[in-house]
């Protein structure tokens, strides 16, 4: 009988043990079934950021680099200046890109780097317990935002993938969500697009992914899946941003 | 070649590929090299958007078993901190280059000697320890910065070149002796797709029962071979000396002109000068101590090496200061007025 359903090879054979409902888990697996797809298992190293995802190096099985909170594009620049026949992606949470690591994204992306960013947006910081990210919608309570997120003293909520797309450097730019089964399919898509651009040289890509994150939010994991369809798209619009190549094609 | 051009050139013959910086005076010789100097081995520069994301770059060069380097001056290394500290704690090796100039804050842009204690005790979080040479012209410069990079390969570990905006802008004849390539350990440890060997992982976070004091004694366990076998000195004059001037990098180079001009007087005075300031030459500060001499410490600041010779002296001998701070040049006239004191039997005034 034919074998349809395994664990990729990319990931190591244990458990995942982020939250019951955590979106990580997930987006791990669909990077390691990306990394199986292409057959580059054995060509990656992935970046490991500060925050829950610190982690991902129990579960990827392949080459990782752990960086300091907001540097991995830094970082990742580094590596693959010297190394451009070997594939980096960089794995961050919305404190650690889209906070402490603003001007990391913002000039990796403008040098056109030839990398790939999965950047997860759970609109909080998970690891320390639920404080406000840029990323926090209005109104949103936090452990820092009790009274719900005050654009006056807070400000907005920071669109990532809106703001890269205006770089001449990027070349794709896309957000996809991991509430159903449709938008899990397309953020495979996206992320092996991403992958497949860097390995044909053809520079920056950033798949900002829209993740539950049910403990901070409290909510029960199919509340937290409602809550990024009812709250999180209408700030933050599923869609690809930018596409230079399919432009010049 | 000025002395901040040494540097460069002398990295990129020791086999730096890699270089990443971000302008600051009075460094921005090495930089500039590098852009044009970098292309031509088939390195990379990168002028990056910070200091912090120029050591991280740096960071991921290494990491890919890459000679790396970076460099700044003093508020640019205040900035690089964070990252010095993961490179001690994931032990990659670096070469970081400080051409200080006075602090602190934006302080201005003359040479100082005002980052000693960020450079030896530490600087970034944690308990870690950077290997750090002083050169004081041109020729140890070059000499220097080769050897940098050889010892962050056998060690693991950043290395600092701590000069100061003197030397870096001072241009004087030196030999540029080439590179000889020293017999290194391995790089068994570079992330470079996990093909025929299990994943490999680069980290400095340790969350599981006691097992980071197991990787701080690890760490402690290789400064302490530091200490054993990496200390560098020169000593001028010291066996039969009555007073000895201990002073590193540019305030040795005054210093000695003081030296020279007592002793053709009849002065017993003179030298020491730490070239590795981690480790300190505590040893054989102690042994010159314990012949029974005073020391004054010279400094371009108000007073940071000291401490370190008080220590290595242990209050058998009397140790005195005498420094400016805020990126002034002591003078070779200063120095021997100081001594002059000391030997007159007048009241020190510092």
């Amino acid at each position: 009988m034919e074998k349809i359903f395994q664990r990729p090879a990319s990931l190591k054979p244990v458990p995942f043990r982020y939250c019951p409902g955590c979106g990580h888990s997930l987006i791990h697996r669909l990077i390691a079934e990306c990394i199986d797809n292409l057959g580059i298992r054995e060509k990656v190293v992935g970046i490991a950021p500060v925050g829950c995802a610190v982690f991902a190096y129990d579960y990827f099985n392949f080459d990782m680099l752990e960086v300091a909170h907001g540097r991995p594009p830094a970082a990742a620049t580094g590596y693959k200046r010297v190394m451009p026949d070997r594939i980096i992606f960089s794995y961050q949470g919305d404190g650690d890109l889209a906070a402490i690591g603003t001007a990391e994204i913002i000039h990796a992306a403008n040098r056109g780097e030839n990398i790939s960013v999965f950047f997860v947006n759970n609109a909080t910081y998970g690891m320390t317990g639920g404080q406000m990210a840029p990323t926090t919608l209005l109104g949103q309570k936090t452990t820092t935002t009790p009274f719900g997120r005050n654009n006056e003293t807070a400000g907005y909520p920071l669109r990532v993938a809106e703001l890269l797309s205006t770089i001449e450097g990027a070349s794709y730019i896309v957000r996809t969500s991991v509430d159903s089964y449709k938008n899990i399919i397309g953020t495979k898509k996206a992320i092996e697009k991403s992958f497949r651009y860097q390995i044909e040289g053809k520079g920056f890509s950033l798949v900002e992914i829209l993740s539950p994150c049910p403990v901070n939010w409290k909510l029960s994991p199919i509340d937290s899946l409602t809550w990024i369809q009812t709250e999180m798209v209408s700030v933050y619009p599923l869609g690809t941003f930018k596409d230079k190549i399919k432009e010049i094609e | 070649m000025k002395g901040n051009e040494a540097i460069a050139e002398a990295a990129v013959q020791a086999g730096c590929r890699f270089y990443a910086g971000y302008p600051i005076t009075p460094q921005n010789e090495i930089p500039e090299y590098m852009s044009w100097r970098m292309p031509e081995v088939n390195g990379v520069f990168v002028q990056a958007e910070s200091e912090l994301a120029a050591i991280n770059m740096v960071y991921g060069a290494s990491a890919a078993g890459v000679r790396a380097m970076t460099s700044s001056s003093s508020p640019g290394i205040s900035l690089k901190q964070e990252t010095i500290s993961y490179l001690a704690g994931a032990e990659l090796p670096a070469v970081i280059v400080n051409i200080q100039r006075g602090g602190p804050g934006l302080g201005n842009i003359s040479g100082s000697q005002a980052d000693y204690f960020q450079a030896v005790k530490g600087g970034g979080h944690g308990d870690y320890k950077l290997l750090v040479y002083a050169p004081y012209n041109l020729q140890e410069m070059w000499n220097l910065t080769m050897l940098a990079f050889d010892k962050a390969d056998e060690y693991r570990n950043p290395v600092m070149i701590l000069g100061d905006g003197v030397i870096g802008q001072m241009v004087e004849p030196f030999y540029p002796k080439p590179y000889v390539r020293p017999e290194l350990p391995v790089k068994d440890w570079v992330l470079d797709g996990c093909k025929n060997r299990e994943p490999r992982v680069i980290k400095s976070l340790y969350m599981g029962e006691g097992e980071l004091e197991m990787r701080n004694n690890i760490l402690q366990k290789k400064y302490k071979v530091m200490k054993d076998k990496e200390v560098s000195f020169e000593g001028y004059y010291t066996e039969d000396s009555e007073i000895i001037i201990v002073a590193f990098g540019i305030a040795a180079r005054i210093a000695l002109s003081s030296v020279k001009r007592l002793r053709s007087e009849g002065f017993k005075v003179g030298l020491f000068r730490p070239i590795t300031l981690f480790p300190f030459p505590e040893k054989e500060l102690f042994m010159l101590a314990r012949e029974s001499r005073r020391f004054i410490t010279i400094e371009m600041n108000a007073g940071q090496m000291v401490e370190d010779v008080r220590l290595s002296i242990n209050g058998i001998s009397e140790v005195l200061f005498y420094g400016r701070p805020g990126g002034t040049i002591i003078t070779p006239a200063e120095v021997q007025e100081k001594i002059l004191q000391l030997f007159n039997h007048q009241p020190y005034l510092a």
